[in-house]
């Protein structure tokens, strides 16, 4: 593979996503942003410290910032329960989302995390519910939306804050629809076979570009971003203020069907339209 | 020789196995919650629910298709529609496991989706089918639930999806998940269009489909005794190191914690369905 050669292979690339010294949601929040006023709760049930939401000023822009935080050390992981939201986490980000709408601010969400948290709480609160609503709303959200992938893009648990107008990936971030390890234990038996699930799941930011699901990667420095925090920090904040001024001055119902659009054409399929041997055709209505 | 194994206990002599009293194949069935023997065309009369303890067997998705249309009538859609190994994931195990499936299940992909009437309604049906790797999504479950959703407002008719499934397909990784987010715009655009759509959750229904459409119905139906919720039982006990108590994630549970409008059982299931879509019908014009 092309990755392999020129830089990490998956697996090293899942090592560095995970990296304890890897800036966080707090260190963009904390050198990007103006003014930032944490927002608590999801005004339903609780406030979610593992997803953090707030207001702020990036460039003279009023914009909202979502972001799922792991800790810095055992401690503080403990407390933002490593990053794995509860549905609350979920309700209070589409509270903001629905906040931005009606003050015409900007979304910037940040992704890292390992997935929603599997626990007993979780699930009698419907974690399914608070992601699927999540996803579903942000096709109806009238403010322009960023998304950048800065450590771990862990399943469903990402996705919930993960629909926008520009899907941004740091270089040796991932994404994926299961970790590698619970990929290799349900195909292999065998947790230890991880490395082989890594790149079978193609779950690098240059296959997701591959496949249109991200829009831009953005470069980190040798090794990974924890070896130079704030030339990381300079490069995101760079992609996101050129793509942020883009979006921006889209109509908003046209960026909204763009937004659509793009998701709508994810897939890869045969569609045989040839019928089979001594088969009926298929009456398939045309699309749309 | 390893020092554990003179401790752990040989059996001198081969032990057989009691004798189970043999079911003959296709006539009979057990029924694994309560034991009981069944007799199989009886077992299908009931619907294949057990008449002794009530316990709902899988459905497969004809048998489940039958069992809702009126008059066995459903013109299938997107049957066409052929998955791809498009990662490729890992010397080829998911075409593999693709060939199994459909050898298995005789169907073509996870889902059939089509046209048919429920109490004399027009509907369009998209029915999972759990032997089919697990009932995941991937690019083809996806396309054919995101067409039914544009069917249904094209059409101006409900849609209604019978899910069991265990979420995301990892072989199509990146792809699958994002297939959340295709059917839930297309059920986002479904949904301003007035249409009615009807969630049934049958076992299991969890993960990607569940934290996607499926938990997002304007009227979400269990059957009893499913498997209902975001993580599987197993993962959960793993994270949490203690034993779920008993009928976690069950149908009941998710009822009781307001997940789910209404637990029905399958012998109620149609009829229900019926009277919702005929009082959607009766909504105000214009």
């Amino acid at each position: 593979m092309e990755q392999e050669i020129k830089g990490l292979t998956p697996w090293e690339k899942v090592q560095v996503s995970r990296h304890p010294q890897r800036p966080l949601t707090i260190d963009y929040i904390e050198n990007l942003f103006e003014d930032f006023v944490e927002l608590h709760g999801d005004r339903l049930y609780g406030d979610d410290p593992a997803l953090i939401g707030g207001i702020g000023i990036f460039k003279g822009q009023g914009v909202v910032i979502i972001g799922h935080n792991k800790g810095k050390n055992v401690k503080e992981n403990v407390s933002r329960n490593f990053g794995m939201p509860h549905p609350e986490g979920y309700r209070k980000a589409l509270r903001l989302m629905r906040l931005a709408e009606r003050w015409h601010l900007p979304v910037i969400s940040f992704i890292d995390t390992p997935g929603a948290y599997p626990g007993i709480g979780a699930e009698e609160r419907g974690q399914a519910e608070a992601i699927g609503r999540n996803i579903l709303e942000a096709f109806e959200i009238r403010s322009p939306i960023i998304v950048v992938v800065i450590g771990e893009g862990g399943s469903g648990g990402a996705l919930g804050i993960g629909v926008g107008d520009r899907i941004l990936m740091l270089e040796n971030a991932i994404y994926s629809v299961i970790s590698p390890e619970g990929c290799a234990a349900i195909i292999w038996k065998d947790s230890k076979q991880a490395e082989r699930a890594a790149s079978a799941l193609k779950l690098t930011a240059q296959d997701l570009l591959r496949f249109n699901i991200i829009d831009e990667i953005i470069p980190e420095p040798p090794g990974g971003a924890h070896n130079d925090i704030n030339a990381t920090i300079k490069a995101v904040e760079e992609s996101i203020a050129r793509n942020l001024e883009i979006i921006c001055n889209k109509d908003i119902d046209s960026l909204l069907e763009e937004r659509y659009q793009k998701v709508r054409k994810i897939g890869i399929f045969e569609e045989n339209l040839v019928p089979k041997a001594g088969v009926e055709p298929a009456r398939s209505p045309s699309s749309t | 020789m390893h020092i554990s194994d003179w401790f752990s206990r040989k059996p001198k002599y081969a032990v057989l196995k009691p004798e189970k009293k043999e079911i003959p194949e296709g006539l009979w069935t057990r029924c694994p919650k309560c034991l009981e023997i069944l007799y199989n065309k009886e077992l299908e009369r009931n619907l294949k629910v057990c008449s002794r303890c009530g316990y709902h067997f899988k459905l497969g998705a004809w048998e489940r298709i039958y069992q809702i249309v009126d008059n066995h009538e459903f013109s299938e859609l997107d049957e066409n529609l052929e998955s791809v190994d498009a990662l490729p994931f890992n010397d080829g195990i998911y075409l593999d496991k693709l060939k199994e499936s459909k050898e298995k299940t005789g169907l073509n992909e996870a889902i059939v989706t089509g046209k048919g009437k429920v109490e004399s309604f027009d509907v369009f049906l998209g029915v999972f089918d759990f032997g089919f790797i697990g009932g995941s999504m991937a690019s083809v479950v996806g396309e054919k639930v995101t067409r039914l959703f544009e069917y249904g407002a094209r059409d101006r008719l409900p849609v209604i999806i019978v899910t069991a499934t265990g979420g995301a397909r990892m072989y199509e990784g990146m792809l699958s998940l994002m297939q959340m987010a295709k059917t839930n715009a297309a059920l986002s655009r479904y949904r301003r269009s007035g249409g009615l759509f009807i969630s049934v959750l049958s076992d299991p229904s969890t993960a990607g489909v569940m934290a996607s459409f499926a938990s997002q119905g304007d009227v979400i139906i269990a059957e009893p005794g499913a498997l209902i919720g975001f993580a599987g039982p197993r993962v959960i006990e793993q994270t949490i190191k203690q034993k779920l108590p008993e009928g976690f994630q069950s149908s009941e549970f998710v009822f009781q914690h307001g997940m789910v409008d209404i637990v029905v059982e399958r012998s109620k299931l149609k009829s229900t369905i019926g009277r919702i879509i005929r009082i959607w019908n009766k909504r105000l014009k214009g």
